[in-house]
């Protein structure tokens, strides 16, 4: 009775066992990603990691929404440090002098092997490559990349008695429409501000600081090496002192307005004129009860903007078919241009790839909304996101000095000079 | 007492009485605005959602959106198994602890008594970089139990049971003992069934301070499946960084609240009763 | 004479090795609780200064953490402009939270244990807060202090309370008095239910008004709540963090932080771990200190009963 009682188990674990021996062993990769706009960029990402496993049954990318750029550094750093290092995060591409002074980031050259690869990595926009290249090596591949533009209400320039296809130029311009798109009510209260540039630390304090000096001649306020700021020169402080201007004009509100609710304000039509990431776009485009348009930002001697976003990284420090299957990922998300095509008019992202912008369903999409094309088309006047070395710490002091100057608490110069002393206290260590 | 004076007397005292009336259920009604306005606002159509003044019949529609932007079947899980494995855990360890506290003599117990105290002293919070140190050593990073593990003492519950096992009288003990029960028996059999209500005590507050924890579990925590309510709650309110969808973050919190709060509403007493009973007198 | 002088001897070694008998029984009894302590609340201090004497920060990913000595302390003490802003943010939340709080919390007490009809709504609306997540909490009053359009925007729409530097410090302390004086007040309605009635018909006889009694007799036998209630709000004003990590990142220009979340940027956003760990010392200190001098200069028995 015993024997055959076994007998029937021995049976069982072996019909058991035969689906399983026919099952190949799947890769199973956790990818840490950030999103800081809205649109659901969380529930494409998801859906594209299982297209992706569909495909490649051997291989599944988990998503894991981290919360926001930062967050999502934090957390990576963390994971590195406590010896869980992942196989392939989507970070800031500003993130890259931090991690490669970690030494845990992987180049791209060493993985193209053909023809096809190469073609691959030279395909991307100049403009993103800015912050994923270095010493001539390739550390990020371009993802969920931006730029920054001027969403306006054009319901409210026909109100003021502006064009609503004549966006402001330059920064006359912007500052006196501005201050005509500003109403109050009886009492003297503003119930509408003519522009927002959102200022907060919880948001992007240093990335709008660039949108005023890389319009004069494009400056920048880091050196290409990641080594030096330039906090106390004279334009960071001219295009500090411009912003901080808009709010004593009483166009802006006064403080620091914040990146999380900047869209919803200008959604609430309480605001005219609003400095945003394109990322945003489909977003306001879904839930603008209003005409709105978007343009390039003013100039002051020239056109800019910073680039900023999402790159793929490759982290060292894990089994080799990890790396290979994240690669494979990689270049499953980025390679195909009707792929990066679909997740710029799903998000508002800039499709990384200029081909992208050939395909038929891109085309289409333009013809009926000429402001999908806003951002591919500042990408000729833009820069490098700020980036330097300890970037956590640097950016601390820098959203912090941009806050200090807001408020009122300190001159712009001053904030500025005492910004540059801390930062350069910090960056001495790379020299 | 003269016929004369009572009157004036119970008059002053209901005019104060009357004014105080006045200023408390004001600031009941100022400090239940906020609950009012999250409830409104998780239930009202998402495009009267910043319009205080809308009215509209309340809908689902912002919970079924919710519901599948984030796993939060997953968190309430999560959630659930670190309340009751910390509570199962503290159970055992602060009717031990509080046994010896109470009826043992031995050396060094105010030392120890002082080292108690210093949990209490030191909140668990403030000691989150060396912690996590520790828990990333012990390879329990991302893990519920690493989530856990910190919590699994108590110095206030250990308090509370001492202070309980002292009211009970040890002639129970002796009887017992007398009849021959060993010690595990006789915590079993005598104490427990006599520490149930501070046990239930100190269960709500423990309960509701690890259903409401969260930068110890935003450390530690890295992936969406070990994510408990409110870490997923303020990574969610952040994926919202348009701040239109206020609704939606309104929804949100309501989830994350609401079981604590339908539980206090059901058994108002006993929570405010436990509260108290915290308090070591 | 000498019997009983033996007599005592034996008892004395009875009781001494009765004593040595539940030493070891007591920790055993000790031992799950004793564990966990050490590893979480003993260790972890004398770690955190160990930790702060060394740079160990990115530049020093590579090599390795270096040596600095006091170093840590003395840039915190001398140059650090966010540490000094946060040290004294907590001692005005300290300062101002737990006296508003408690007598709230009195006066709410006081309330509840008279009023005859809607006891129960007075006392859950005092109450609830307390049950709300902090992060929730966070969420609810970030939409309450929305300028134009939030709930406060609708009374004064030019108030940005969040976005200066005068006002958000106060703005939060607003939320945090909301958030734990029903806590507060629940110690206080047992504290009240403490008092014996019999020393109120007497001050009556004596002819003492409501106030009079309040101060000689209510007041006073509350002493001991108050005593642990302050321990409990000067805690919480201390670790009560988790809203900045919502409302305002600390900002603007650091008029909202405070050390524990200082902690938390230092070690997780900036992985600079040697200067968290210094700030967990100092923090350590302040709550070690402000404790001990109300456990053992005001009245032992509060603990020790």
């Amino acid at each position: 009775m015993r024997k055959l009682v076994s007998l029937l188990l021995a049976c069982l674990l072996l019909v058991g066992l035969v689906p399983f021996a026919h099952a190949q062993e799947v890769i199973e990769l956790d990818m840490y990603f950030p999103v800081s706009v809205g649109g659901g960029p969380d529930a494409l990402i998801t859906a594209l990691c299982d297209e992706f496993h569909q495909e490649y049954p051997n291989i599944k990318v988990n998503p894991v929404y981290a919360g926001s750029y930062a967050d999502t550094r934090t957390k990576v750093l963390a994971a590195i440090q406590a010896g869980n290092t992942p196989a392939i995060a989507l970070m800031f591409s500003i993130d890259l002098y931090q991690l490669y002074s970690m030494g845990v980031l992987y180049d791209y050259d060493s993985f193209v092997t053909d023809e096809a690869g190469q073609k691959w990595l030279n395909g991307f926009y100049d403009g993103f490559m800015q912050n994923s290249q270095l010493d001539g090596k390739t550390y990020g591949i371009p993802w969920q990349r931006s730029t920054i533009i001027m969403y306006y209400n054009k319901d409210m320039f026909r109100e003021a008695g502006l064009d609503p296809d004549m966006p402001p130029a330059n920064w006359a311009e912007l500052k006196e429409y501005a201050q005509k798109l500003t109403v109050k009510d009886a009492a003297g209260n503003t119930t509408r501000y003519g522009i927002q540039v959102p200022s907060d630390k919880a948001g992007y304090a240093y990335w709008m600081l660039q949108t005023f000096t890389l319009t004069q001649d494009g400056f920048n306020i880091m050196s290409d090496d990641g080594k030096e700021v330039y906090f106390d020169d004279a334009r960071t402080i001219k295009g500090l002192e411009f912003w901080k201007s808009l709010s004593d004009d009483g166009s802006q509100a006064p403080g620091t307005p914040k990146w999380s609710t900047t869209v919803s304000d200008f959604l609430e039509q309480k605001v005219a004129i609003m400095y945003h990431t394109t990322g945003n776009l489909t977003n306001v485009r879904k839930n603008a009860t209003f005409d709105f348009g978007t343009s390039r930002l003013p100039a002051d001697t020239s056109f800019g903007s910073p680039t900023g976003g999402g790159n793929f990284y490759l982290f060292k420090g894990v089994p080799e078919e990890e790396t290979k299957a994240a690669y494979t990922f990689i270049q499953w998300m980025t390679n195909n241009p009707e792929r990066v095509a679909q997740w710029s008019i799903d998000t508002g992202y800039v499709a990384t790839r200029p081909e992208a912008y050939d395909t038929q369903r891109m085309k289409d999409y333009a013809a009926e909304f000429p402001s999908a094309l806003t951002a591919r088309d500042q990408l000729e006047f833009a820069h490098a996101e700020f980036s330097v070395y300890d970037q956590g710490a640097v950016q601390d002091i820098l959203d912090t000095a941009i806050e200090a100057a807001m408020t009122g608490t300190k001159t712009p110069e001053n904030a500025m000079k005492d910004a540059q002393s801390a930062a350069d206290g910090i960056l001495a260590d790379y020299r | 007492m003269t016929t004369k004076t009572a009157p004036r007397f119970r008059w002053k005292l209901s005019l104060g009485m009357t004014l105080s009336y006045i200023a408390m259920f004001l600031i009941a009604a100022v400090f239940l605005i906020p609950l009012i306005w999250m409830v409104r606002t998780a239930f009202i159509p998402n495009q009267h959602a910043t319009n205080l003044l809308a009215i509209a019949w309340p809908t689902l529609d912002n919970f079924t959106r919710i519901w599948q932007a984030a796993p939060w079947g997953t968190y309430y899980t999560n959630t659930f198994i670190i309340v009751f494995g910390v509570l199962a855990m503290q159970f055992i360890t602060i009717i031990l602890a509080g046994y010896a506290f109470a009826r043992l003599d031995f050396h060094f117990k105010n030392t120890l008594f002082i080292l108690f105290l210093m949990q209490i002293m030191i909140a668990a919070d403030v000691l989150i970089l060396p912690n996590y140190k520790t828990i990333s050593a012990m390879g329990l990073s991302n893990t519920l139990f690493g989530a856990m593990l910190p919590f699994f003492a108590s110095a206030m519950g250990t308090f509370l049971m001492r202070q309980t096992i002292k009211t009970i009288p040890y002639e129970l003990e002796e009887a017992a003992k007398i009849d021959g029960c060993n010690l595990p028996r006789m915590l079993l059999q005598i104490y427990v069934p006599l520490l149930v209500p501070a046990l239930i005590a100190h269960g709500m507050i423990a309960a509701s301070y690890q259903w409401n924890n969260f930068l110890w579990p935003l450390i530690v925590i890295n992936s969406v499946a070990n994510r408990p309510l409110t870490v997923g709650l303020a990574i969610f309110a952040m994926s919202y960084e348009t701040g239109a969808q206020w609704s939606d973050v309104s929804a949100a919190t309501f989830l994350v609240a609401a079981p604590l709060l339908v539980l206090f509403f059901l058994f108002q007493k006993r929570f405010v009763q436990s509260f108290a009973h915290s308090g070591i007198k | 004479m000498t019997s009983t002088q033996s007599n005592a001897t034996r008892i004395n070694q009875a009781n001494r090795l009765k004593k040595r008998k539940s030493t070891w029984l007591a920790y055993g009894m000790l031992l799950p609780s004793m564990i966990i302590l050490v590893v979480f609340t003993l260790y972890p201090i004398g770690e955190s200064i160990y930790m702060s004497l060394f740079k160990n920060n990115m530049s020093t990913f590579v090599t390795g953490p270096v040596w600095v000595g006091l170093q840590n302390y003395v840039t915190l003490f001398t140059r650090d402009a966010v540490f000094k802003k946060a040290f004294y943010n907590n001692l005005i939340i300290a300062a101002v939270t737990i006296p508003v709080s408690i007598a709230l919390a009195v006066a709410m007490a006081l309330f509840a244990n008279k009023v005859r009809r809607g006891k129960g709504i007075v006392r859950v609306s005092y109450f609830y807060p307390t049950l709300l997540p902090m992060v929730a909490v966070a969420n609810i009053w970030l939409f309450v202090y929305t300028p134009m359009y939030g709930l406060l925007g609708y009374l004064a729409p030019t108030w940005r309370l969040l976005e200066n530097v005068d006002t958000v410090l106060w703005a939060l302390i607003v939320m945090l008095v909301w958030k734990q004086a029903g806590y507060v007040m629940i110690f206080y309605i047992s504290g009240l239910q403490g008092i014996d009635q019999e020393m109120y018909e007497a001050a009556k006889i004596d002819g003492a008004n409501a106030v009079q009694a309040f101060r000689r007799i209510t007041w006073p036998m509350l002493r001991p709540t108050t005593i642990y209630v302050t321990i409990i709000t000067m805690t919480n004003a201390y670790k009560l963090v988790d809203h900045l990590y919502i409302m305002t990142k600390g900002g603007p220009d650091n008029a909202s932080n405070m050390l524990l979340f200082y902690v938390y940027q230092k070690a997780f956003d900036q992985s600079n771990t040697g200067v968290a760990s210094a700030i967990t010392v100092v923090l350590i200190v302040i709550l070690l200190l402000a404790t001990m001098v109300q456990f053992f200069t005001q009245d032992k028995r509060t603990f020790y009963a």
